[in-house]
């Protein structure tokens, strides 16, 4: 069998690991239009804050394609895919045969087509390396930076660069920050954390118009800037199957083993849709343990094994100057909620099930709620009271406890 | 591959497996002035509430989601131990997200930490030897 893989970062890893499974010696061709070995995109931010180098973000050690057999193809761009001759085209015009195929070509920064926009020097996107090493060249002491977007993108980025700055003032169009995964009350609580690092806020509002150094919001006010990061948002890269003919919809269609409807291509990452397993909707899950395990999955199939990815949901873990962020499911429910100067814990429950959580400040032992929510476990078979407190094996049944921790023998 | 195993019945809620870990795991050679007047912050943890006491660890997963999940690359799997590269984690607490049994906890300086069945130290888990009462054993088991 031989394999390609489009793409070289989470997707594609979880893939090769999951052909390597089942079958450890068919040809893997890896293509990618970065120019770098396997490294993982979330550390860009850390990478400008100074907690980790180019060397140490490198997701897999060095002889990772050496040692599963994968010939790594970078800098080069994938043009088209041809199904019927079951071969790739390459922008420099070489074919690559494939038997089975995986788009993992992940997303790209949304740029919305704002008046003035073009007339902006400094303006930076940050998803990839090479957007890290250029913002990193243009950051100075005195450097007023205009993030648009509140996002995890945006605020990472904030993060990153806080240090080497002189001010940042980030933009959204949302009321509150980080609107994706948390709720008004836990948005504000980060949100003046971050204003105490110095980090300024304009929410509900956006920019209308741009001029070299300078960007005017909806209500006329004027914002100064020498520093432009766009994070408003990503689109997933699709192209590819829908020039083949496969099914796109917001994202690439796949079904349970992550096949698209493209026999022998199969989709994974930020590219791809999922089924989030609390909503049963299919949707775009970009979050780093999802695409692995998506792609994992596919690998899995493609190499002719069996496997179903069934255990999509939403979830993030970061931290923000020190502050961690866990969130999990999603939030529509009976909301239980206990909030602290610098703490916040909601658990929201349905139908006698836990369908989602928000943690900041403590979050130990978070993957305990994660696992109620994706098993789906009824409440009433746990002490729900106890765990509300905090998370902890005390609150499962003696049998499921000697389940998890194994009992001794005898 | 061996594992540890816990059986609740015979735990005393001593914790003393948490002495032996913080220990194995401090890199110096005497018990007492490695922990003297310090807050230890061991890999096992002992929940406890009336009357019923159990240590929790690492299970070291076949199919483990704090590895699958990990955002650098710091945890991987060696010869089916869980281990994690401190020097390459960052601290983002995805591990800790995942883990269904809430054994990845904060290391000190921003990184996680975990149990990896004293591997590095003695090779054989010193929560077992220390264990007064054999409520946590290190065995050879078919999976179930």
């Amino acid at each position: 069998m031989n394999y390609v893989i489009i793409g070289n970062s989470t997707a594609a890893i979880g893939c090769i690991e999951g052909i390597r499974q089942v079958d450890p010696q068919g040809p893997i061709t890896v293509i990618t239009n970065e120019k770098y070995h396997t490294y993982s995109r979330p550390l860009i931010s850390y990478l400008l804050y100074g907690k980790t180098d180019e060397e140490r973000m490198k997701y897999r050690p060095d002889n990772f394609y050496q040692k599963n057999h994968c010939q790594l193809l970078t800098g080069k761009t994938v043009e088209q895919i041809r199904c019927k001759e079951r071969e790739v085209v390459l922008s420099d015009g070489q074919t690559l045969p494939y038997d089975k195929l995986l788009v993992a070509t992940g997303s790209s920064p949304v740029i919305p087509p704002i008046e003035g926009l073009g007339s902006v020097s400094r303006k930076y996107t940050f998803m990839s390396l090479d957007d890290a090493k250029e913002l990193e060249q243009n950051l100075l002491p005195e450097s007023r930076v205009l993030i648009m977007g509140a996002g995890l993108i945006g605020l990472k980025c904030a993060e990153g660069i806080a240090h080497r700055v002189g001010h940042i003032t980030v933009v959204d169009m949302a009321e509150r920050i980080l609107p994706n995964i948390l709720d008004e009350a836990s948005a504000g609580l980060v949100q003046e954390h971050l204003e105490q690092q110095g980090i300024e806020f304009i929410l509900g509002s956006s920019v209308v118009k741009y001029a070299e150094n300078q960007a005017e919001l909806q209500n006329g006010q004027k914002i100064f800037f020498d520093i432009l990061v766009v994070a408003v948002g990503v689109k997933p890269n699709t192209k590819l199957i829908s020039a083949a003919g496969g099914n796109v919809r917001r994202g690439i269609v796949t079904d349970m083993s992550c096949e698209t409807s493209l026999t022998d291509i199969y989709a994974a990452g930020d590219c791809a849709e999922s089924m989030d397993i609390t909503t049963g909707e299919h949707r775009i899950l970009a979050l780093l343990p999802n695409a692995y395990m998506q792609g994992e999955c596919a690998g899995l199939n493609m190499a002719g094994g069996y496997k179903n990815y069934n255990q999509a949901m939403p979830m993030n873990s970061t931290g923000l100057f020190g502050l961690h962020i866990i969130t999990a499911g999603n939030y529509e429910g009976q909301a239980y909620v206990v909030q602290g100067d610098k703490t916040y814990k909601k658990l929201i429950t349905k139908d006698g099930l836990l369908k989602g959580y928000i943690l900041i400040g403590e979050v130990a032992r978070a993957g305990i709620y994660t696992s109620l929510i994706k098993e789906q476990k009824p409440l009433e078979k746990i002490d729900f009271n106890l765990i509300k407190d905090k998370p902890q094996l005390m609150a499962f049944s003696k049998r499921d406890r000697q389940k998890m921790l194994g009992g001794a023998a005898g | 591959m061996k594992r540890i195993y816990v059986n609740e019945k015979w735990c005393l809620g001593c914790h003393l497996c948490e002495y032996y870990c913080a220990f194995a795991n401090s890199g110096q050679q005497d018990m007492i002035k490695a922990l003297k007047d310090i807050q230890i912050n061991p890999r096992i943890r002992i929940e406890e509430q009336n009357g019923i006491s159990f240590a929790v660890s690492c299970r070291h997963c076949e199919e483990p989601l704090c590895v699958k999940g990990c955002i650098t690359g710091a945890l991987t799997m060696h010869e089916g131990v869980i281990v994690v590269d401190q020097s390459k984690c960052v601290g983002c607490y995805t591990c800790i997200l995942s883990c269904p049994y809430g054994a990845i906890m904060p290391a000190e300086e921003g990184v996680i930490q975990k149990c990896e069945l004293c591997m590095e130290n003695s090779g054989s888990p010193a929560c077992v030897t220390g264990c007064p009462n054999q409520a946590i054993i290190y065995e050879e088991r078919e999976y179930v």
